[in-house]
């Protein structure tokens, strides 16, 4: 599909700017952002090594005891790999602390509290760094609502958010991403072997596939299925696409005066940059 | 006439800033000065950014206000255009653009289409223009366009019609679609500005900003087109850039004598078609 293939050129070099331009600014010259392993904080940190230096930039990887030693190891290689500060910050002791008054909290609460937990730690850092939280959820898991609200989801900036997870293995490889990053199935490590691909059900290239033709090309249900998307399909990802759009927008604010905020009181956040 | 030199000021401004962004536009225009240009041309909200939305009536300007008279007193040594938030006597809001030259306002452009579509929201806070009107200039006549405007044929067409034979086109123009060789907005826009000056036999200098509000970039590329449609001049992708051109009389001259289209246009039958289409329109 020629709109999911991106130049990757001009793609890093608005992404750079965009970094460079947004955090600066603000007044300040560092980025901080978490790094699991994955592909997606892995291209994240790269582009920030190129915007903002590698000496402005801290990746901070926060394990939990049963996240996949594999994913440290990764995490390591990457930020040696673009030169960036790195630091472990390991997540088991306050998340052990807490669910040992919650003993029976299932898989689910576990995670969002895994993923708040290293939240909190990326927005201290971002305080003692004077650093902006960079944020590294793609296209695809917003859409999808495959993320942690006030979780992984948190953050000041984030340049890859308009990204298909198709576009982030492309650009990945253009910006020199180490290959076993790039090649490894994408999983939220929240407990061995756990696979993003398995847990929602379809790929990341079909459901991209689906998407771009959906969000971004506004294609109608009867050309979608012209195209060759089963009916089920099409409708999984759309409530899906539905139900989980509270998490991309602000909390709701009951309306009592003519100017409520983000509703008739309206400015850019770059008010004044 | 003679031949001219402009500058393309690619600036970057501030969102909401007018005092700073009115330092920058001084510097820039100081520079122009001692380089010797005879125009120097600035995006449109060159003073206050573009993403302005509820700050729009925090940043306008009255046509007599201490920053426009700063303005005018430079333009007794290079002529000017810059676009702006005019704030009228009766409190409307415009996203205006002045042409000033020899310590006067030669012309006030106000934006005709307002998009609203998509990213874009200015006819909820701007009131809309309600002519595009050539003007005469030191350097012939010429017309102004304040970005959308320019993507309505008719815009340039009546200016074109009116005597312009050179187009400022002042630009806030966000980019986007990274498919293809180039910036999908930059390729359409190349586009827009080649064949508006092949058509009309004109030159358009195309002013466009750079940096980015709240993570949309504006990606730059101004641009001085000939009157035969090529770029003689472009700026940088996405960086600030001052871009500048020598612009030949000597090229419209010939250009207006190998293609004589404007001289044959045929105005009779174009407003009788259009007040045809009106009057079945019932407008």
């Amino acid at each position: 599909m020629a709109g999911l293939s991106a130049n990757t050129e001009l793609l890093k070099q608005l992404l750079v700017g965009f970094v460079r331009d947004e955090v600066h600014k603000v007044g300040v010259k560092k980025a901080v952002l978490g790094l699991s392993g994955g592909i997606d904080s892995a291209l994240v940190v790269f582009i920030a090594a190129e915007a903002l230096g590698p000496e402005n930039v801290h990746a901070i990887c926060m394990p939990y005891k049963s996240s996949n030693p594999e994913s440290e190891a990764h995490a390591r290689i990457v930020s040696q790999a673009c030169g960036v500060n790195y630091s472990v910050v390991p997540i088991t002791p306050m998340v052990d602390a807490y669910f040992d008054m919650f003993p029976d909290a299932e898989n689910m609460r576990r995670g969002n509290k895994m993923a708040r937990e290293r939240m909190t730690i990326l927005f201290d850092h971002s305080a003692l760094l004077s650093a902006l939280v960079l944020g590294t959820s793609n296209k695809t898991e917003l859409l999808l609502g495959y993320g942690t609200l006030y979780g992984d989801m948190a953050s000041a900036l984030n340049p890859i958010g308009d990204l298909y997870k198709t576009q982030i293995w492309q650009l990945s490889e253009a910006m020199g991403v180490p290959q076993e990053v790039i090649d490894k199935k994408p999983s939220a490590d929240l407990w061995a072997g756990q696979t993003d691909e398995e847990e929602l059900g379809f790929s990341y290239r079909q459901v991209d596939e689906l998407l771009y033709r959906m969000v971004d090309q506004r294609l109608t249900r009867a050309e979608l299925e012209v195209a060759g998307f089963s009916q089920e399909f099409i409708d999984t990802i759309y409530r899906r696409v539905q139900n989980s759009h509270f998490k991309r927008r602000l909390p709701v604010i009951a309306k009592v005066s003519n100017r409520t905020i983000d509703r008739d009181f309206r400015y850019s956040r770059d008010w004044g940059k | 006439m003679g031949d001219f030199s402009a500058v393309l000021a690619q600036i970057k401004p501030k969102l909401g800033c007018v005092d700073e962004n009115l330092v920058l536009i001084e510097q820039q225009i100081k520079q122009a000065i001692s380089d010797k240009s005879d125009l120097i041309v600035f995006p449109e909200l060159a003073l206050t950014g573009y993403f302005l939305k509820d700050l729009v009536p925090e940043v306008a300007l009255r046509v007599d206000s201490p920053e426009i008279a700063r303005l005018i007193e430079l333009s007794n040594d290079i002529s000017i255009a810059v676009g702006f938030v005019e704030v009228t006597d009766d409190y409307l809001f415009y996203n205006a653009a002045l042409y000033l030259e020899d310590g006067v306002i030669r012309h006030l452009h106000r934006k005709v289409y307002l998009p609203t579509y998509g990213m874009f929201d200015e006819q909820r806070y701007l009131g809309r223009g309600e002519r595009f009107r050539a003007f005469d200039t030191k350097f012939g006549r010429m017309g102004m366009l304040i970005c959308e405007d320019m993507w309505h044929l008719s815009a340039s067409y009546i200016l074109a019609l009116d005597g312009a034979t050179t187009l400022l086109c002042l630009s806030s123009s966000p980019g986007r679609g990274v498919e293809g060789e180039q910036l999908g907005s930059a390729k359409a826009w190349q586009q827009l500005t080649s064949t508006t000056a092949m058509f009309l036999n004109c030159r358009v200098l195309y002013c466009n900003r750079v940096g980015y509000e709240d993570g949309v970039n504006f990606w730059g590329g101004s641009e001085y087109v000939n009157p035969a449609g090529q770029s003689a001049a472009r700026g940088a992708i996405f960086a600030e850039d001052s871009v500048a051109v020598r612009v030949s009389e000597g090229e419209l001259r010939r250009e207006r004598i190998f293609s004589p289209m404007l001289r044959d246009e045929n105005l009779f039958i174009t407003m009788q078609e259009l007040r045809r289409i009106e009057r079945e329109r019932g407008v």
